[in-house]
Order: C-alpha cells, then structure tokens, then sequence
C-alpha cells in the first residue's frame, strides 16, 4: 500500500503543475485589472499606470511566470496584491471556517443519509421508500442560497434560537461553536445528503438482488444479518467513492453558504480575490483546493481495501 | 475564622466577580457592517470610499471641513498667511501623538503632504505651485508658493478621494506608486489591531485614551473628536439580506448603505432608525476619442434623450429617494447652477435623433457596458441601453462585473480595434467630490490628463482655474461659475443623470449621535 500511496502522491504533482500554469494564465487572460481596482474610483489613468509599475504587473507574462514558480518552489505563495499579507498566511487564517463547515456538512450528510439510504433500499416501493425519494429530489432541487435565508428567516428571526450570521471558533467554546454551525450545515448539507441518499438506495438495491443475498436468506440468516453482515460491506465501495467526487460539489456550495451566512472561510476569499482580480490569492487557493481534491481521493481509494477484501494495493 | 467573616469574605469576593464581569461587558463595543470590507490600509494608496473610513478612524488631517463646508484647523493650531498670499506658516497644536507614544513632528506633516499630492488632484495643484515646503521645527512648518493659490487650506481639508492624512514620516517617504509597509501607526481617535484583522471578515479598531481631541465642538469632519466606546468592529457580510437580518436581531449595531430593497423592511422596525449618510449623481461617460462620440452632437443628442426621473426612478425607486438635478457642481450646495443647461431638461427623443444624424451616424454597433453586479450603475445602464434603441441607436449592452468596467473603461481604442473598447460607461460621485470640481477626477476636461472618457475643453479648464481664485458668494464668483457649467454642458463632459440618497441604518436602542458624515466615522457617537 506505501508503494501505491507514493505512487499517487507523485502522480499528483504533474496534475498540481498543470493546475499551477493553467490558472496562471486563466487569470491573467480574463479581463480586469488589479490596479484598477486598487485604484479606486477617482484614480487617473497616470495613478493607474504608476500602481501597475508598483506591483510588477506590467513586466512580460513569462517574468511575472519565472517569478511565481521560484517563489513557489520555495514555498512562497506570494503576497496578496490588496492587503500586501502573504497568502499562506491568508488561507490559515481562514482555513478554521472552512474545515469545520466542511466536516460537520459531510458528518450530517453521511449520518442521515446512509441510513434513509438504506431504509429506503430495504423498504422498496414502500411510503417510507418513496417519502425519502421525494426528499431526495427536493434536497437536489433547492437552491443553497434560498434555502439559506429560508433557515435565518425561520429559526434566527422568527423563533429567535440561532444566531443569523458569523462564525465563532471552537476554541471560544463549544456550545456557540455548534450554534453558528448549524445552519450553514443544514443550508450545504441538504444537497450532498439527496446525493448521498440515491446513491445508497440505488446501490444497496442491487446488492440485495444479487444471488449471494438470496443464498443468504435461504440458509436462513436473520434480515438483520443479510443487511449488515452481508449487504452493506459490499456496497460500500460506490457509496465512499460518491462521498469523494461529492468533495467537489462540497467545494462549490461552501462559496454560496459562507456568503450566505457571512463565514469568513476559504469559499469567501476565492470568490473576493476572483472579483478584485487578486492574483496572488486566486492562485494560491486554487492550488490548495486541487491539493485537497488530490488528497480525499486518495483516502477514498485506499479506503477501499477496508471496504472490499478483494481490493489490495 | 467566624461564620460572619467567611460570609463578608464571600459577599466581597461575589461583589469582585460581579465587578470583573461587568467590566467585561461595559467594555462597550460597536460592530458595525460597512458597504465594502477593509482592503487596503494605506490611506494614500487608493481612493476607495473604505480606505477613508479606515483612514478617519487611524489618522488624523491638518484641517477638515465643518458643516458650513468651511475648512477648519484639525492638527494645526495656528497658521498664518503672509500678505502677498505666498507663504503659509503652520503650527501643530500640543499632544499629538501616534499611536505607539512618540510625538507627531512637523516633519511627518510635510512628508505626508508631498506623498498625498503625488496622486491626487487638488494635491497636485497645490504643489505645482509651491517653491519648498519645509519643517522649520518640531511642531511648525512652511509653505512657499510661486504664485497665489486660493484653494490651498481647502485642498488640505479635502474629505474625499485622497484624504491628505498624516502618516509617519518614515511611512510616507516610500514609493507612493504602492502602498506603504511597515505597521500601521496613527494619531487619530481609534488605533488599528492589526493583530485582529482578518482580511474579507473583520477589522478592530481600540480606542486610543492619549488622543487630545479639539475643544470646539464637533462639526462635521471638524471640532473635536472624542472616542465614546472602546472598540468598533467593521464585520464583513457580504449579502445584504443577511446583514439587514443580523441588524434586526441586535448582532450588529450599524448597516451602511443598505441595499434599497432593504429600506422597506428597515423602516418597519421600532428599533432601527435610518438616516441620509450620502447623495450620489449618476453619470453617463461617453468616450470622446471616438466616433460618433467624439463629435459633440452625438454627446448632445445623450442629454435630449435623457429624462432624469426615469433613471432615478430606476435606480432609487420612490421619488422620496432621488432628486431631479440638472447641476453637474450639486444640488443644494455652494456650486448649484443649472446655466447651459436647456438641453437636459426636457426630453426630446426628435432632436436626439437629429443630433445622432447630424454627428453622423450610421447605425454603428454602440458598446454600452452594464455591470451586473453594482445595482445602481446597472440600472442606469439598461436605461441609458433602452434610450438609445428609442432614437434609433444600434445597441450593443455588455454585461460584465464591476472589476472588467473599471479596467475596460481605460482602453481609448474604439471597439472596432480594440475588443475592449467601449462608447458609454456609467458611474456616481458623492456630494463631496461633485461640489468640488478642482479636485473631482471624473469633472476634469484636460483632454489626455482627464478621466477616462478623456474630455477635452480648453474653455471649462480655463474657467475652473479663474473660478478658483474668485471670492465665493461675490458677483465675480457667479458668474464665473455660470461660464464654467456653461462650458460644461456645451462640451457635454458627461451626462448628469440626476442625485439619489444612500441611507445608512443603526439600531436606536443602542447607538446615538452617529456624525452625518460621507464616511461613516465612528468618533462622538454614544452606545447606550
């Protein structure tokens, strides 16, 4: 599994230095200028020029390139082109939000969506089956954003018992820790937990179709038995890797609820550093992001093995 | 040791606690959501309206202007004026101190003043004019001219764009072109925790106790500024629904310029109180470098079709909200004057279509560029879009954010050679800076050296220049003004398009006597 392990990681650098170059370019070819935005609005094109000449950007495309990938290589994401802080220091400080809602929409997701899965699966054609369908297609259906202010407007304006906005960290306690949470997490999760569930169902469905399954009941193994000794095991394996490629889906609604409900997180400072065409945080966040995509697929993938005695590495 | 001991031992030690805790929560505290997040911290660096805010809260300026629009001495105590009206002597007064105790010097005055007028425009003015300036001691300092110049107090009191903010001498001796490095070190009435800021999310400012505010009382930017509660907090919420929420719950205290759709929903609150806090006029910019806006015609025939109510009613709704205003200087203000102004006063989509005849246009692919993510200019731009389709104009509306405008509207290529080209941009001034046409860029009609859209009339530049060394309010001063506007508006440097207000709100069970200031600055106001 090391040799595997070594393998991907280093089969996952090109990918990085693809990624690297590629928004490089993507940024610097879309139109909109940094110094222009640093400007203001009063600013005069001569102001302009001399705040381009401040920060380097009118030096040939492959300079500012050179530049970049020795700071890189150095591990020096560079410096925000607006605040003048370096990235790296950027991305820790708002790393915490992220993580946390990241962790706690993919724990409410998996903990109700697997087992409404799987009831789902194991009562098909029942009301149970179809109410966790219908459930499913509305978790899909709702927009992230609406269902958001639908969540403030009921539970912290109407009924007065969560907080609408703002993020506190765990280490200033628990208790609002949790409560600043919760909604962001609801608001994320719902879609990832439609996903989720469909997915379950429909696998765990054709599991319990398969042949193996009816031996199992004709030797006379109790339901609870066929289900958890025999049904679920196997069906693991597509259910962990939905969980993977959901990662991405996961990324994108992060930016739409941490606006939302104002959590000072990674998803905020992607969308701010794209709409003030800040380089330097565009490229740096977009490198962690594919590093971390990078990353949970591995571990899905090694996870298989404990899933799957069939799958070795 | 008694029963009695141990209770009175534990009566005081419950009154500490209670104490401690109530030192905790007395430890009063403003958070307040601004209109756009602290980005850039060197005053001098941009001239973004937050960047201002940033700079009223940490610094302070060596004259501001009161609620008459007069300047007023902020940092100096006394200056003198010398006869042939060619040196200027100022003195600061005493206890100014920066932030980490060490006396502000005459010398980070002068340093200050040469980096601010590198960029701005008043700045520049004033400078182009001056012999030396020099520190002739710890707290005085001097100012030569070559010739008089009467805007100069007035340029050094300037309240918008660049605000000539006093910084460290070792902070403003560094290359203006980029914003400064170091700590950020202040003298004004709040002190920047730097070690709090979290960029995009929150920035702190602590009161700091050894500022010595002015005696007189507050007056708009002047007088004294006394630091009421001992920390304000600019919380970042991005979505408007969201912070109007976290308003109305008593999670923040204060909402600059709320959306407009937000107002309704505001006022129905008993516990939140909303004022005026800026009027803003709206622009059409045409490019004057190329055709068909390059002949003055077709820039006529964008004020006949213009019908200020409709826009306004566009972008602010209510007609409680907005204000026909056919002044490019301001309405109800000092420069008010509709002189040349016929044109744009009554719509006349005929002679729109005669003017765009006369210019010589022939159905050409017009670029308008409408930003859909900054309301009020989109709005106006999809007007300025449906006024022109109405006299015939073949429209092309390109819908792009704010950041691809703001760098779009400095190419000058047509769009024919250049696929970033345009024809028309919109944009707002505040009140300040459209009553101050010296200083204002977007005014300016030095052909290359103006603004983007580069207007060129010698007669306007001429007659703001005389304008400046005029009296106000005298004979001379009036009708200098009426040929100034008149220059203005024959050249059509751009089309006014009307004012609309920007409401701020505040939770009146907690906050009082916010200043009504552009800049929302949090100094004098109470927390109950």
């Amino acid at each position: 599994m090391l040799i595997y392990t070594i393998k991907r990681v280093l089969a996952a650098l090109p990918v990085l230095g693809i990624v690297v170059v590629f928004v490089f370019l993507l940024v610097r070819l879309a139109p909109g200028d940094p110094a222009t935005i640093l400007a203001g609005d009063y600013a005069t094109p001569e102001n302009i020029q001399k705040i381009r000449t401040g920060l380097g950007l009118d030096r040939p495309i492959h300079v500012q390139f050179a530049i970049y990938t020795g700071n890189l290589l150095r591990g020096d994401l560079g410096k925000s082109l607006h605040s003048q802080m370096p990235v790296g220091q950027l991305i820790l400080q708002r790393i915490e939000p992220t993580v946390a809602l990241a962790l706690s929409t993919l724990a409410f997701a998996v903990l109700l969506a697997i087992p409404l899965g799987i009831l789902a699966a194991w009562k098909a054609g029942s009301l149970l089956d179809r109410a966790v369908m219908v459930f499913a297609v509305g978790g899909f259906s709702i927009p992230i954003f609406w269902l958001g202010f639908l969540l403030i407007y009921v539970f912290s304006i109407r009924l007065d018992l969560l907080p609408v906005q703002g993020y506190v960290s765990f280490r200033e306690g628990l208790l609002p820790f949790v409560k600043h949470l919760i909604l962001p997490t609801v608001a994320l999760g719902m879609v990832y937990m439609a996903l989720l569930a469909r997915i379950t169902r429909a696998t765990v469905l054709e599991v319990l179709q398969s042949d193996y399954i009816r031996t199992a009941f004709a030797k006379g193994v109790p339901s609870r038995g066929v289900l958890f000794r025999h049904a679920l095991k196997n069906a693991a394996v597509p259910v962990v890797t939905t969980i993977g490629v959901g990662f991405a889906l996961l990324i994108g609604g992060v930016v739409i609820t941490e606006s939302v409900f104002a959590l000072p997180g990674l998803g905020r400072l992607t969308v701010d550093a794209i709409l003030q065409r800040d380089y330097s945080i565009i490229q740096g966040i977009t490198l962690i992001f594919a590093f971390s995509y990078a990353l949970v697929n591995l571990v899905v993938d090694l996870s298989y093995s404990l899933f799957d005695p069939r799958i070795r590495y | 040791m008694s029963g009695r001991t141990v209770t009175r031992l534990l009566a005081v030690a419950l009154v500490a606690a209670l104490a401690a805790w109530g030192g905790v929560a007395s430890a009063q505290t403003v958070r307040a959501v601004m209109h756009a997040e602290v980005k850039f911290l060197d005053p001098h660096s941009t001239t973004a309206d937050i960047t201002q805010v940033h700079g009223y809260m940490v610094y302070d300026t060596l004259f501001s202007l009161d609620a008459k629009g007069q300047p007023q001495p902020q940092m100096v105590d006394t200056f003198q004026i010398s006869p042939d009206k060619l040196t200027y002597a100022f003195t600061l007064r005493d206890g100014l101190k920066w932030h980490d105790g060490k006396p502000v010097r005459a010398a980070d005055a002068v340093a200050s003043i040469k980096r601010w007028a590198v960029k701005d425009a008043a700045g520049q003015k004033v400078m182009a004019r001056a012999a030396s300036l020099d520190a002739t001691g710890e707290k005085t300092f001097v100012l030569k001219l070559k010739e008089p110049y009467g805007l100069t107090i007035r340029a050094l009191a300037k309240e918008y764009s660049y605000v000539p903010f006093i910084i460290p001498e070792r902070q403003a001796v560094q290359d203006a072109s980029k914003p400064f490095e170091g700590e950020i070190v202040g003298s004004g009435p709040f002190m920047f925790a730097q070690k709090e800021w979290v960029p995009g999310a929150k920035t702190v400012y602590l009161k700091f106790a050894d500022y010595v505010p002015r005696k007189e009382p507050a007056s708009f930017y002047a007088g004294g500024k006394k630091a009421n509660v001992d920390r304000v907090e600019f919380v970042v919420i991005p979505d408007q629904s969201t912070a109007v929420a976290a308003l109305e719950k008593g999670e923040v205290d204060y909402v600059q310029r709320p959306h407009m759709d937000q107002w309704p929903l505001l006022r129905k609150n008993a516990n939140i109180a909303m004022y005026r806090s800026d009027v803003s006029q709206m622009q059409i910019h045409p490019n004057h470098l190329n055709p068909p806006f390059d002949n003055v015609k077709a820039r006529q025939a964008l004020m006949a079709m213009v019908n200020q109510e409709e826009y306004l009613r566009a972008i602010a709704g209510d007609p409680e909200n907005f204000r026909i205003c056919h002044s490019m200087t301001g309405c109800a203000g000092w420069l008010e004057t509709d002189a040349g102004a016929d044109l744009l006063k009554k719509q006349d989509f005929e002679k729109a279509k005669q003017l765009m005849a006369e210019a010589g246009y022939k159905g050409e692919k017009i670029v308008v560029m409408a930003p859909s993510d900054f309301a009020p200019i989109n709005a106006a731009s999809l007007t300025t879009a449906a006024m022109l389709r109405k006299i015939g104009v073949n429209v092309d509306l390109q819908v792009v954010d704010w950041g691809t405008l703001v760098s779009r509207r400095g190419v000058k290529e047509p769009p024919s050679k250049n696929p970033g080209g345009y024809h028309i941009f919109h944009t707002f001034s505040g009140a300040a800076a459209v009553k101050d046409p010296w200083g204002h860029a977007n005014i300016s009609t030095a052909c290359d050296k103006a603004w983007f859209g580069w207007p060129c009339s010698p007669r306007a530049t001429k007659a703001l220049n005389d304008l400046g060394q005029l009296a106000p309010g005298t004979d001379a001063f009036k009708k200098g003004l009426t040929e100034y506007h008149s220059a203005l508006m024959e050249n059509v440097t751009y089309v006014p398009l009307g004012e609309f207000f920007q409401m701020s709100a505040y939770r009146k069970d907690r906050l009082s006597g916010i200043p009504e200031t552009p800049h929302t600055v949090f100094w004098n106001l109470v927390k109950k």
